[in-house]
């Protein structure tokens, strides 16, 4: 083959961030019994409905974060693939 | 109209209203057919045209289709009214689920695009075809495809229903005429597919989104203003739902894992579906499905406010009388569209809602017929048939898919129809591992995945097959059931299945595995899973490089 496959390899402590920054929503809003309140409201809305519209916004931001990072940091390593043929 | 006036849901027919719905209704199919003809292909059109686009969609167009696609029925028509009628835990946890989704699919996708591109596969069981060496566990994933997609398919005909029936269509009496919207819904679907193929909707998506985003626009604004508020929208919504134990208005201690489990299990299902991962892997370069991750919430957002419309209904005091002099919840949007907007825009809103749900059901519909095509009819019925051939298969399998769909709607309640979404969804997730899993690790043994598969499909079927809807007495009534050995907790019957599913497949896999079964031959290699346009052997256009499956002609 011409030329191998490259992939990008971010550092371990930038791999962490982004595993943090796509955990966050997830996490966030499966632990429900952390949001089930109806105060404080804000413009009428109880807390259980505005807190998890705010999250919306908040996991554009931290999916846009680890976009940001997966495609400018860390360096392209070519990807072996060995003779895994059958082991894997 | 006065707004708060007291309003009987198809009582009679909105002239204006439903002359603005037709005329739309025809400018907007014509304008895509017409694009259709005069946009034509000179090579042989083949299962590329739109899902899998020899086009290769940019970031915007994507997050434009992909958007369209979760404005469906289920956002307009299906959640609001499961907030009006039992509250949060049935309906606003669409909301988190909206938001899962888009995390889980920066994690997954970018493998799912690359390993597809490099092998021309376009449908999920063809991934698995190749990466387990199992022409069973591809079935199994082809099979459940196409079961799942017709409750689904079934949720946007109810939707259209919904409108026809508050515009005035159909009337009381007998069988037949109580059923005439969605007799003619479905009459109107299928000749719409039958006619048009993907490319027409693909064209008709662009403007069905605009008008769809005028009215949502329109309906957040405008309804809460005339409503005096969110304030008293949400007391009038707290008055009505706590009042009895079977709605609620917030989640109490025993509704909190049904509500996380409804939306995680929902957010891992969405992009198992045939016509979702077609319209991922239509997309030009790996990095697009991430950059749209970061994209797609802002339509959460909408989701969320029209969630609300349901809580607007109550505070206007809707009434969702249907035809038949029974309520129905289905009928809420409609319904408050036609008390609240002047008889003109409430057209353009019907229109919206009916279009918005004809297209995705017509998407639907072709993508699980053309599954069928390529995992079903050509690896096990005919190898060599012709590319006619596979069409005139494809297209009797759409109407076959579509009537599939209007079973579930004559045979199942259909006063929450936000359960037949759920309903598809506890079958779709138990090709999660298979897929998602599958694109990690080929640790697990085929034979185990199929086990899981088989029996998560037998319990979850049996599971929702047991909830009876307390309205109406009639089974398959909800998706959320006890889970097994714990006392008092109620899940998605997804997850629970999902669950299962992967026990079954972990345990099978490690006694297989002592007993050396073989696993087949892997057909993907390590670097499959990081390709990327321009990198070798990644095809411009999806289902052409050199695999020999020349995609069949679509319906």
């Amino acid at each position: 083959m011409a030329r191998k496959v490259r992939r990008r390899k971010l550092a371990p402590g930038t791999l962490a961030v982004v595993g943090l920054l796509l955990a966050a929503p997830l996490v966030a809003l499966l632990w429900v019994g952390s949001y089930t309140s109806a105060k404080p409201r804000l413009w009428g809305f109880p807390f259980f409905y505005w807190y998890q519209l705010l999250w919306v916004i908040v996991s554009a931001l931290t999916t846009a974060g680890a976009y940001f990072l997966v495609t400018h940091t860390g360096t392209m390593v070519e990807v072996d693939d060995g003779d895994e043929e059958e082991t894997r | 109209m006065s707004p708060l006036s007291m309003q009987a849901a198809g009582r009679s027919v909105d002239g204006v209203a439903l002359s603005v719905l037709i005329i739309l209704f025809l400018v907007v199919t014509g304008v895509g057919f017409a694009a259709a003809r005069w946009h034509r292909p000179t090579a042989l059109a083949s299962l590329d045209e739109w899902g899998l686009g020899g086009r290769g969609f940019g970031t915007f167009i994507t997050w434009f289709l992909l958007g369209g696609d979760l404005y469906t029925a289920y956002t307009f028509v299906a959640v609001p009214a499961a907030m009006f009628a039992t509250g949060a835990v049935s309906g606003f946890f669409a909301v988190p689920y909206t938001i899962v989704v888009y995390p889980l699919i920066f994690i997954f996708m970018p493998r799912l695009w690359s390993v597809s591109h490099r092998h021309g596969y376009v449908t999920p069981a063809d991934f698995v075809r190749g990466r387990f060496d199992s022409r069973s566990l591809s079935l199994a994933v082809a099979v459940t495809g196409i079961i799942a997609t017709m409750p689904y398919i079934a949720l946007q005909l109810v939707g259209i229903q919904a409108v026809l029936e508050v515009v005035g269509v159909g009337g009381s009496g007998s069988t037949f005429t109580k059923d005439l919207p969605l007799f003619i819904a479905f009459a109107v679907l299928a000749a719409y597919t039958y006619s048009s193929g993907l490319r027409a909707p693909a064209l008709i998506a662009f403007v069905k989104d605009i008008l769809i985003y005028v009215v949502i626009i329109v309906a957040v604004i405008y309804i809460p203003y005339k409503l005096h508020g969110f304030g008293h929208i949400f007391n009038a919504a707290h008055d009505k739902l706590s009042a009895t134990p079977a709605t609620s208005f917030i989640p109490g201690p025993s509704g909190l894992v049904s509500y996380g489990t409804l939306a995680l299990g929902s957010a891992m299902a969405l992009f198992m579906y045939p016509h979702s991962v077609t319209a991922v892997l239509s997309t030009k370069n790996r990095s697009i499905v991430r950059r749209n991750a970061a994209m797609l919430p802002a339509y959460s957002l909408m989701l969320g406010l029209l969630a609300l419309l349901g809580f607007m209904a109550i505070a206007a005091k809707t009434s969702v009388i249907g035809a038949d002099g029974k309520p129905n919840a289905q009928l809420v949007v409609p319904s408050l569209f036609r008390q609240m907007f002047p008889s003109w825009f409430a057209g353009i809103a019907y229109s919206a809602v009916a279009i918005g749900a004809l297209v995705p059901a017509a998407i639907m519909s072709i993508a699980a017929a053309n599954l069928f095509t390529r995992n079903i009819y050509r690896e096990f019925f005919d190898r060599t048939a012709s590319p006619a051939r596979e069409a005139a298969v494809s297209k009797l399998v759409s109407l076959v898919v579509k009537l599939g769909a209007l079973a579930f709607i004559l045979f199942l309640d259909k006063t929450l129809a936000l359960n037949f979404q759920l309903l598809g969804g506890i079958w779709i997730l138990q090709t999660f591992p298979a897929i998602v899993f599958g694109l990690y690790t080929r640790w697990l043994h085929r034979y185990a995945l199929l086990a899981g598969w088989a029996v998560a499909m037998v319990w979850g079927t049996i599971a929702a097959y047991r909830v009876i809807a307390p309205a109406t007495g009639k089974h398959f009534g909800g998706s959320v059931t006890k889970i097994p050995f714990f006392d008092n907790r109620t899940a998605y019957i997804a997850m629970t299945a999902f669950a299962m599913n992967v026990i079954v497949a972990v345990v099978l896999t490690v006694i297989l595995r002592a007993l050396k079964v073989s696993n087949g031959r892997d057909a993907t290699r390590p670097s499959d899973y990081y390709a990327d346009a321009g990198d070798p052997r990644v095809a411009d256009a999806l289902g052409q490089p050199g695999t020999g499956q020349a995609a069949p002609e679509p319906v």
